[in-house]
């Protein structure tokens, strides 16, 4: 797998996903959920995203459609070809052949290890999934790299769990047989959907650290999606604030960190529970508001929960995710050009103790 | 006058200082085991003891399997039809809670000891409003039964405590968001004013803002109205935030136990210390994280000798042969380990 | 998040590999082909689902019942061929013939009858013996006779034996149960899967003919067509298990369908590149078979008791079935005779039942085995 450091492998482009809301069999919807509403990214070879968000921000619909297990409204999604080394747009692949190398590209490894397993398949069933819908090998060549990949996942000896079925495994047993599944054919990116939040915490660091050995073993690119900021912070280079299907901040992930300009990145880090009983825990500077997902207003999404918004940010539209240097990416109207922030005094937030 | 009670010789479990009150709650050598229908037994619970003391709060941490769903359930005796308790006390403010009979003990349930069981915020039935839920359990359990004007008062009460909208009385459960769902849930279980509360991952399925300002409400609860609250979880975090006191279980005893603050800032259990190093946070170091090894015992035939030696980096000859006891090594903290004194202080290894 | 693991009290069994004795050393290559250590881990899993299944008494007994009457199916052919039947062509289930042939003397009118045994009038003597007069000897056969030693359940009105009509009967009873059974499980998988899989026109469509199948009454409609066609007993399978396949089963099918289709290895294998025809068959199907086979159990019931239903009404193309005996004690005014004549009501009619019954047991004791599997997984 050829990859050149610094070159892009995934890039994402105003990307859409809209749920109409059916309003009877015959007739046209004119409502719908913009689960995903304009999403810009680029993430580099051998490099991790990490999209971050709470629950029905998009991330996750944003995932799904970068493996194309939904379809994108609008937007393109180029994904680079390891071996013609061409950006394949993901939106445009029509014939089976353009669907085949998609599926050789980009895998997916599942938040759930319970239920992402055929319960009544072998664990080298699921595996040589790929390689068997691909019609990649025979079956002595898909043993053998089975067995390969087995052990590279920590399950040694490899032997022994390739007629296991998925319910004589544990869940950080059948998180690693995930991971190999979606490292079999060599991909070159892989979306990571929460792959640990179900896993024991004990579990957990085990399985993130295999992740990031692979990545830099195999050079796989990752986006990794979870709504654990801490989680997302050991595993990513750069990370992603999602809120109501639009980013509001990306960044490296220690800029993001030590330097939040959007209130809800800022909301975000105050709130997420610190394993120290002395930590001093800054204020959670939010509203409760209730935002709207269906046929949102034009104006900034985050109005509603927002302390600081003003006149601008109620009549002019979203704010678009602009640069303020450093590779940080902000969506609003009260941070200036250079990370400033000009709007009403705000608590100081450090989470360096 | 400090009662005698805190100094036996099985060491002073809590962490209690200077109260001279009687803890409300006394767990002593709690053992429950769940019977299999091939004949096995599981040892979900071996030998629990903690102290809750009055109006503190006391966390259970531990991965799935330790036992600690387990010994709030047992508390209740609420446990599974195959569960059987084989040993030990549970004294509510005086009272062996083990010795009642199912009678007496239902009569206890939610006047004395009431539960935030896991998931709760989604068993709410769809068909009645919230307030006719809650007063359904008032109705059960108060003695004499409630009048409507006493039971909505009282309804009105919890849910300015738990920071609801009186008005949400009459609404139902699909009108409420996961975070109001929960502090319904929480207002029911204060519904009889009870003597503890255990709350079995009060926040799990919330969404992270959510959950601060539900960890918040709990906390405002707990010392405006000087509960006495049992957390179970199994996030770290959760636990530094809102208990003064925490037990570490580990497939089914308590391997470390002490006042929150003295658990993090020097734990000596390896157990512990491996869970604090290897959680990932958004403060200290980034990835100088340790991982923890190999998965958690078998209870149907668990490791002879300490339960955690397969896992254990500091694990010695003795480990594998007896089995440690808890043993204090300063004020209030105990922990059952033979070899606590290699544990290094410092918290993260060097990645 | 719920973490969800291993209930710490559920049941830890043997991996399947030990119980096959497949047993892989580290670094060895795999000692025997694959498809071999499948066969041996598919058997060792019946293994353990025959244990389950073992614990349900009533199953048991339905078991025992379906055992009884395969038996009693092969001993026709036994009984016939090498068996104590041989002999004769008198136990010939359709045209045999054997009846105790009595003489009676006629006499003028009943007054006159002194011995019933050995007399009888004229009137109801020209019944059997044509034209005849006071004075004759009328040979009246005795059918249907009462069991004896020949015949172990006595005869019919026809004189034919009733014991190897019934046993002949059965093999056509499985026949029939099963040609029902196997329609009905692969039209209402088939429907089911794809009904939940493509949704949308496909899947109302389906349902609302599955809807219809439900309104329409079987029985009649098996009337008319048995009135317009030869219905044989294939061809009544066929019919039965299309009309039960597209029907209830068909609706039951798809909403398990679609309850495995939303659970993410779905979304896995698609990722891994499986086309929908790969995702349906090796993926939705095998997890729905379970439910399939169980329901495969209730169609065998319902195929027994409608046959009989419709034999009785003489509907059926079929030498002798269960409900012909049936059929057969009606035409020639027996049925209500009460217990006088049971041989010809009772071995029959408790045939159908028990058979029926047999298959509903075990259709209820494997819903034990297959539900709690299907909920924990």
């Amino acid at each position: 797998m050829t990859s050149r450091n610094g070159e892009v492998r995934v890039k994402v482009q105003d990307l859409h996903k809209l749920f109409p809301i059916s309003r009877g069999l015959f007739r046209a919807p004119t409502d719908f959920v913009h689960a995903v509403d304009g999403v810009d990214f680029e993430i580099k070879a051998g490099r991790s995203l990490g999209l971050v968000g709470e629950s029905g921000c998009g991330k996750t619909t944003t995932g799904r459609m970068l493996v194309k297990l939904d379809d994108a409204t609008e937007g393109t999604i180029l994904i680079r070809d390891s071996e013609s080394g061409e950006m394949l747009d993901v939106t445009e692949i029509r014939s089976k052949t353009e669907q085949r190398d998609f599926r050789r590209n980009v895998q997916m490894i599942f938040q759930d290890p319970y239920e992402s397993m055929n319960p009544r398949r072998t664990i080298f069933d699921t595996v040589s999934e790929p390689l068997a819908v691909q019609n990649i090998g025979t079956t002595e060549e898909r043993e053998a790299r089975v067995v390969d990949l087995l052990r590279l996942v920590g399950l040694t000896p490899p032997e022994p769990f390739l007629f296991r079925y998925p319910h004589e495994l544990s869940g950080g047993q059948r998180q690693r047989v995930a991971i190999a599944r979606a490292l079999v054919m060599e991909p070159t990116f892989v979306v990571a959907d929460e792959p640990t939040s179900m896993l024991d915490v004990s579990i957990r660091i085990s399985i993130m650290r295999l992740m990031l050995e692979l990545a830099e073993k195999l050079g796989v690119t990752y986006l990794y999606i979870t709504h654990d900021l801490a989680v997302a912070r050991y595993m990513c280079d750069r990370i992603a604030v999602m809120y109501l299907g639009k980013i509001v901040e990306i960044a490296p992930t220690e800029e993001l960190l030590t330097n939040p300009m959007h209130p809800y990145t800022r909301a975000l880090l105050s709130a997420v529970p610190v394993p120290d009983p002395t930590y001093q825990r800054p204020v959670v500077e939010i509203e409760g508001g209730v935002a709207r997902a269906i046929n949102p207003a034009p104006e900034c999404r985050f109005i509603a929960r927002c302390p600081f918004a003003t006149d601008t940010c109620r009549t002019e539209p979203h704010p678009g995710l602009d640069d303020r240097g450093n590779e940080h990416h902000v969506a609003c109207h009260m941070v200036g050009p250079d990370g400033s922030w000009n709007g009403a005094e705000r608590a100081v937030l450090s989470l360096r103790s | 006058m400090t009662d005698s009670r805190m100094d036996t010789a099985e060491g002073d479990f809590g962490g209690v200082t200077s109260t001279a009150e009687r803890p409300i709650l006394e767990v002593k050598n709690l053992v429950m085991n769940y019977e299999l229908k091939g004949g096995g037994m599981v040892s979900a619970v071996e030998g629990v003891s903690f102290n809750v003391p009055k109006g503190k709060s006391l966390g259970l941490v531990g991965e799935s399997g330790c036992g600690k769903t387990s010994v709030a359930l047992t508390l209740m005796q609420l446990a599974a039809d195959n569960a059987r308790v084989l040993g030990g006390e549970v004294v509510l403010d005086g009272d062996d809670l083990l010795k009642l009979d199912r009678e007496q003990m239902r009569r206890r349930r939610w006047t004395d000891v009431s539960m935030v069981f896991q998931g709760a915020m989604n068993s709410w039935n769809p068909v009645y409003t919230v307030g006719e839920q809650i007063r359904e359990t008032m109705d059960i359990h108060w003695s004499p039964k409630p009048t409507t004007a006493q039971a909505r008062a009282k309804i009105v009460e919890l849910f300015n405590l738990v920071g609801i909208n009186p008005e949400m009385i009459d609404r139902y459960p699909h009108e409420f968001s996961g975070g109001m769902k929960q502090r319904a849930v929480i207002a029911m279980a204060l519904a009889c004013d009870p003597k503890l509360i255990i709350a079995d991952e009060p926040t799990t399925a919330l969404d992270v803002i959510v959950q601060e300002q539900i960890l918040q409400e709990l906390k405002k609860i707990q010392h405006g109205l000087g509960m006495s609250i049992i957390y179970i979880s199994h996030d770290i975090a959760v636990i530094a935030e809102i208990t003064d006191l925490l037990g570490v279980m580990y497939a089914g005893k308590i391997v470390e136990i002490g006042s929150t603050a003295e658990v993090f800032a020097r734990p000596r259990h390896p157990y512990t210390w491996l869970i604090l190093s290897s959680t990932p946070s958004i403060t200290g170091p980034r990835r100088a994280l340790a991982p923890l090894v190999g998965e958690p015992p078998n209870l149907l035939d668990p490791p002879t000798g300490c339960r955690f030696h397969p896992r254990c980096p500091f694990a010695t000859q003795i480990c594998v042969q007896e089995e440690p006891t808890l043993m204090e090594i300063s004020d209030g903290h105990s922990i059952a380990c033979w070899n606590h004194e290699q544990v290094p202080l410092t918290l993260k290894v060097d990645a | 998040m719920v973490i969800k693991d291993k209930d710490p009290a559920e049941v830890l069994e043997p991996t399947l590999e030990e119980v096959a004795g497949v047993v892989v050393g580290v670094g060895e290559d795999l000692p025997e082909s694959l498809w071999r250590v499948r066969w041996r881990l598919g058997w060792a899993g019946f293994k353990k689902n025959w244990r389950l299944f073992s614990e349900n008494k009533i199953g048991m007994f339905g078991l025992a019942l379906i055992i009884f009457f395969a038996l009693m199916a092969i001993a026709h052919p036994l009984l016939r061929g090498v068996g104590p039947w041989q002999a004769d062509n008198i136990y010939d289930p359709v045209i045999g013939f054997d009846a105790v042939a009595i003489d009676y003397e006629v006499v003028a009118t009943e007054a006159d009858v002194a011995d019933p045994v050995t007399q009888i009038d004229v009137r109801t003597a020209q019944l059997w013996c044509f034209g005849v007069i006071p004075g004759d000897v009328c040979t009246i056969n005795q059918t249907p006779a009462p069991p004896n030693a020949d015949h172990w359940l006595g005869t019919d009105p026809l004189g034919r034996d009733v014991a190897s009509q019934l046993t002949y009967s059965t093999r056509a009873a499985f026949f029939l149960g099963s040609i029902a059974a196997l329609v009905t499980v692969g039209v209402a998988t088939t429907v089911g899967a794809i009904a939940a899989f493509y949704g949308g026109w496909l899947d109302n469509f389906l349902m609302r003919l599955a809807d219809l199948v439900l309104l329409l009454p079987l029985i009649p409609i098996l009337i008319v067509v048995s009135g317009m066609f030869e219905v044989t007993m294939p061809l009544l399978g066929v019919l039965i298990g299309i009309l039960s396949g597209f029907g209830g089963t068909a609706i039951v099918l798809k909403s398990q369908a679609l309850s495995v289709k939303v659970k993410p290895f779905i979304d896995a294998a698609r990722v891994s590149g499986g086309s929908n025809m790969h995702l349906i068959f090796k993926h939705v199907i095998p997890n729905v078979l379970p439910l399939s086979f169980l329901y495969m159990m209730f169609t065998v019931t319902e195929a027994i008791s409608l046959e009989a239903t419709l034999s009785f009404f003489g509907l059926i193309e079929a030498p002798m079935t269960w409900g012909i005996m049936l059929s057969t004690a009606q035409t020639q005014g027996y049925l209500r005779s009460g217990l006088e004549f049971w041989w010809l009501l009772i071995p029959a009619g408790v045939a159908v039942s028990l058979l029926a019954a047999g298959f509903f047991f075990v259709g209820r004791a494997m819903d034990e085995v297959i539900n709690p599997r299907l909920r924990s997984r």
